[in-house]
């Protein structure tokens, strides 16, 4: 087979189509002698849905206007999620509707006078290159050959697809490149992991630690409402940051960490709270083991060592010590979301979680509650052929402590190598922009240079759909069902998301793409229903509920089957790790050859000149996804570079004035930022939310506008533990010249 | 009846989503918009405060925007808010130029626009679209002659500043602080 030269081509806009202005048809001025501006709504439609800007996905309504199209998105009261109250993105998902930018046809990559671009396809067309390609890759390399990169909803039937067509390897980014380290921290602790939504009962809470997560930032609905609700409460919150975040603005205790050094923290917080005896005795010594072994290993981490190395005074760290055992067992030390930094994270984590054992928080009360879900049966289908070979035989053995496949792992494996017999040859990319969604670049570049085929479904050009052979365009998920959302929370509850109106443009739902694939690839009896709500009826009427109902209720609440959202006090509990304890001493990561109490190393820091590169999250937008959305974009349309005025004094840079970046591998930035100068972030870093510098022109709100971390992100520490990618690393200069000038020059 | 909104500045967050909701509900052009936030910074690093608040029409009992408006257009209307009758203004500008809190802007289509309290909600018993959506629960509005309403409670409980009151407006936003 002819290797592909994969250049990026721009989507081309001719033939396909005019779109419908956002906005245009809602119209409320409607020319009575007196309108005061007021909307004169009459009894307008409304159909649930669940939110799918981001993984939280709150329950909503979508109102229709009386043209019959979308006017507005609100928060279901019933759902624990939102409680009524979508966050910015939720209420603004209108944009990705209107957006006239979307995906409008499927597209085929073909030659064409010795140029790559884009054909417009049919589905059938599509279907008919992808079904061959993957029958292709079955025959010469084997099923499991094809990954299945994931990112909300569509992946479940897309899943279904890989299982039915032999292939295991199906991946979220959201594990190896967010959460997965505190999973398995977790995991090894106390047998169980955080969950999504994180189990942590934070309206309850008489204390909140927060470490590098800053809640309000990251607007994970339901957590930012009961940490307001903490705040009318009068609970401490604790927050650990190098940078002023919205959280620290509302802490009783600000501790402006130095960058890099949080484990030194935990570790003399652990210390501290063991030597003068303010763990919770009755809990630790009835549920934990390795106590003695665990005492002994901190001997050494006292304030006083710690102090050294973070900056945070001993004194401090005693105070915020006692703060946590005063409020015990009322108290969260957060595991928090995003926590691939440095490379050690697991053991951080570690750290975190014991230190909530310690105080008695797992299980209790205004600490971390046992959530619950419904058990939906899947519809039936035969059994899943077996794979045959898997890419953790090229990993030979490492990271075996991950509990969900590691997209960069599969990243890795695509890039053939001489001892590696389960390549990848085949990607389907749904609802994920892997160019800004794994680190160093160009690693990636290099995988999908050796891919014999890469099909991209989502409702958006990104980058990554530049790559593809075949782009599918994915419905919103404002027109289509999807699977049922059923998320683990204190009670189990079910939501379902309808279409409130067609697909626009022609644009199919991923459960129609996956099972006319399967269709094409001959699975058909993976694929005997009629349609998606013969599947949701069928699973409905399992659990005691019916499409027709939910349809109605949009949210269903139902009953726990045993009292257990809290653990029952004064009684042994068994706990699903090697000891049936909580491990404060992992056997786990003993038996896996890791360190099995988490130890302090240090991390490189920046060299003079250079910054420490954070990032983080911000309410207005969700990743890369939302940044063209025009209802978003007009709240927040760029990201910027927050920087110290002593920094940027000492750099000449003014307050807005455009800058630009390099890493300590020369990598420059594409496009320049803005800078923010701010008292709120330390001299030795800088920080820019995630998700901006955009390089594909056809996102035309977002193209160019603000810098893309990824981009600068080529310094990846991984996580021996779990495969995790610490990307905290990075260390850049600030450019004042256009360095693309100069280069041209 | 006098219509009044109390603001948290303790839980705010200043996640923006009270512009994007009023925008939605009020079909506010991309652009513009009746509601904003403001997030104020004082101190150096680490000793260090940032405020937040979301700041719109503050319905002032004394607004100079009313007294000014040649038409007529711009009233008072029930429970004290300050209204814009679109087919009576003709986008002079002089409300904009006498507002102390720049609330105002001047729609594309003619006429000048302005936070409403969403009264075509309140008067179905609905809270304005901002305050039902505020993921902190920050925003609370109300019957300030109602003692028992969540606005006259909160500001009776709790300290609170109001903004230029110097110049004599009377505004009827209250910041919780």
């Amino acid at each position: 087979m002819k290797t592909t030269r994969r250049s990026f081509i721009k989507i081309s806009g001719a033939g396909l189509g005019a779109a419908a202005i956002a906005g245009s048809s809602i119209n409320w001025a409607d020319g009575s002698v007196v309108n005061d501006a007021i909307p004169r709504a009459k009894n307008l439609e409304r159909t649930p849905t669940y939110c799918e800007v981001c993984f939280w996905k709150c329950a909503g309504w979508v109102t229709k206007n009386e043209q019959g199209d979308i006017w507005k998105i609100e928060g279901h009261n019933d759902d624990p999620h939102c409680n009524g109250r979508l966050c910015p993105r939720g209420t603004g998902g209108v944009g990705m509707y209107y957006d006239e930018d979307r995906l409008k046809t499927p597209l085929i990559r073909v030659e064409k006078n010795g140029k790559q671009v884009f054909k417009e396809a049919s589905w059938a067309e599509a279907f008919s290159v992808i079904g061959d390609k993957m029958k292709k890759i079955a025959k010469d390399h084997g099923p499991e050959c094809v990954a299945l990169f994931t990112h909300g909803s569509g992946g479940a039937f897309l899943g279904h697809l890989m299982k039915a067509y032999g292939s295991p390897h199906i991946t979220a980014p959201s594990f190896a490149q967010c959460r997965g380290p505190r999973e398995v921290a977790f995991y090894s602790t106390f047998g169980e992991g955080v969950l999504s939504p994180e189990r942590t009962d934070i309206r309850d809470t008489r204390c909140l630690v927060l470490i590098g997560s800053h809640i309000g930032e990251n607007m994970h609905n339901g957590q930012v409402q009961e940490m307001s609700e903490a705040i009318d409460k009068g609970a401490t919150i604790i927050t650990v940051d190098p940078r002023f975040s919205t959280a620290a603005s509302k802490s009783r205790y600000w501790l402006p960490i130095k960058p890099a050094t949080d484990l030194a923290l935990l570790l003399s917080w652990i210390h501290v709270i063991i030597n003068e005896g303010w763990y919770d005795k009755e809990y630790v010594e009835r549920h934990t083991f390795g106590l003695d072994q665990l005492k002994a290993h901190v001997a050494s981490y006292t304030p006083e060592w710690a102090y050294g190395i973070t900056t945070i005074e001993p004194k401090v760290i005693r105070e915020t010590a006692k703060e946590m055992a005063n409020a015990s067992p009322a108290v969260i030390v957060h595991p928090g979301r995003h926590v691939t930094w440095y490379g050690d994270d697991t053991q951080r984590l570690r750290a975190v979680a014991i230190l909530n054992a310690l105080l008695g928080s797992w299980g209790r009360r205004g600490g971390f509650y046992n959530p619950d879900k419904v058990a939906i049966p899947s519809f039936p289908h035969p059994p899943y052929p077996k794979p045959q070979k898997s890419y953790l035989n090229a990993l030979q053995g490492k990271y075996s402590l991950a509990t969900e496949v590691i997209s960069n792992g599969l990243c890795d494996v695509t890039t053939p190598s001489p001892q590696n017999d389960c390549n990848i040859k085949g990607w389907i990319v749904n609802g994920t922009n892997l160019i800004q969604t794994l680190p160093d670049q160009k690693q990636t570049l290099k995988a999908i240079e050796s891919l014999e085929m890469l099909v991209v479904i989502d409702t958006m050009p990104m980058e990554i759909t530049g790559y593809a052979d075949v782009i599918l365009p994915e419905c919103t998920y404002l027109e289509r069902y999807d699977s049922i959302r059923n998320s683990p929370h204190r009670e189990p509850v079910i939501s379902l998301r309808m279409p409130a109106v067609k697909p626009k443009y022609n644009s199919k739902p991923d459960w129609w793409i996956a099972q006319q694939l399967g269709f094409e690839l001959g699975l058909d009896d993976f694929f005997k229903f009629k349609n998606i709500e013969e599947v949701l009826d069928w699973q409905l009427k399992q659990v005691g509920s019916s499409l027709a109902e939910m349809q109605k209720l949009g949210v269903k609440k139902m009953k726990r089957e045993y009292n257990d959202l809290y653990m029952p006090e004064g009684v042994d509990y068994p706990f699903n790790t090697n000891t049936g304890k909580i491990e404060l001493y992992s056997t786990e990561m003993a038996n896996a050859g890791f360190p099995p109490m988490p130890v302090f190393t240090e991390h490189p820091q920046p060299p003079a000149g250079f910054y420490r590169l954070n990032y983080g999250r911000t309410p207005q937008h969700t990743f890369s996804r939302t940044a063209n959305n025009a209802n978003l974009l007009d709240i927040m349309p760029e990201n910027e570079l927050w920087i110290n005025p002593k920094v940027a004094k000492l750099l000449g840079i003014t307050q807005g004035q455009y800058v630009w970046l390099k890493n300590q591998d020369d990598v420059v930035s594409t496009f320049s930022i803005k800078a923010r100068v701010t008292e709120r972030i330390r001299w030795d870093s800088v920080y820019m939310a995630h998700g901006f510098g955009h390089s594909n022109k056809k996102l035309s709100r977002a193209f160019g506008r603000g810098a893309s971390d990824t981009e600068m992100i080529t310094n990846v520490m991984l996580d021996p533990v779990m495969g995790g990618t610490g990307m905290r690393g990075n260390f850049v200069t600030i450019l004042t010249e256009n360095p693309q000038t100069e280069a041209a020059s | 009846m006098r219509y009044a909104m109390a603001i948290d500045t303790k839980k705010c967050v200043g996640c923006s989503d009270c512009v994007v909701a009023c925008q939605l509900e009020n079909n506010v052009p991309i652009g513009y918009c009746r509601d904003w936030v403001v997030e104020s910074t004082s101190g150096t690093y680490p000793n260090l405060e940032t405020e937040y608040r979301s700041e719109r029409c503050h319905h002032c009992s004394n607004a100079p925007c009313v007294r000014c408006c040649p038409t007529g257009a711009s009233h008072i209307a029930e429970g004290g808010v300050v209204l814009v009758t679109q087919d009576k203004c003709i986008g002079c500008g002089a409300c904009i130029a006498s507002c102390p809190y720049d609330a105002r802007y001047p729609h594309p289509d003619g006429y000048v626009d302005k936070c409403t309290f969403c009264i075509h909600k309140v008067r179905k018993g609905e809270q304005p679209a901002c305050v039902q959506v505020c993921p902190t629960n920050c925003l609370y509005f109300g019957d300030l002659d109602d003692p028992n309403s969540e606005v006259s409670k909160k500001i009776k409980e709790r300290k609170y500043k109001r903004l230029k009151t110097e110049a004599g407006t009377d505004p009827q936003l209250y910041f919780l602080i």
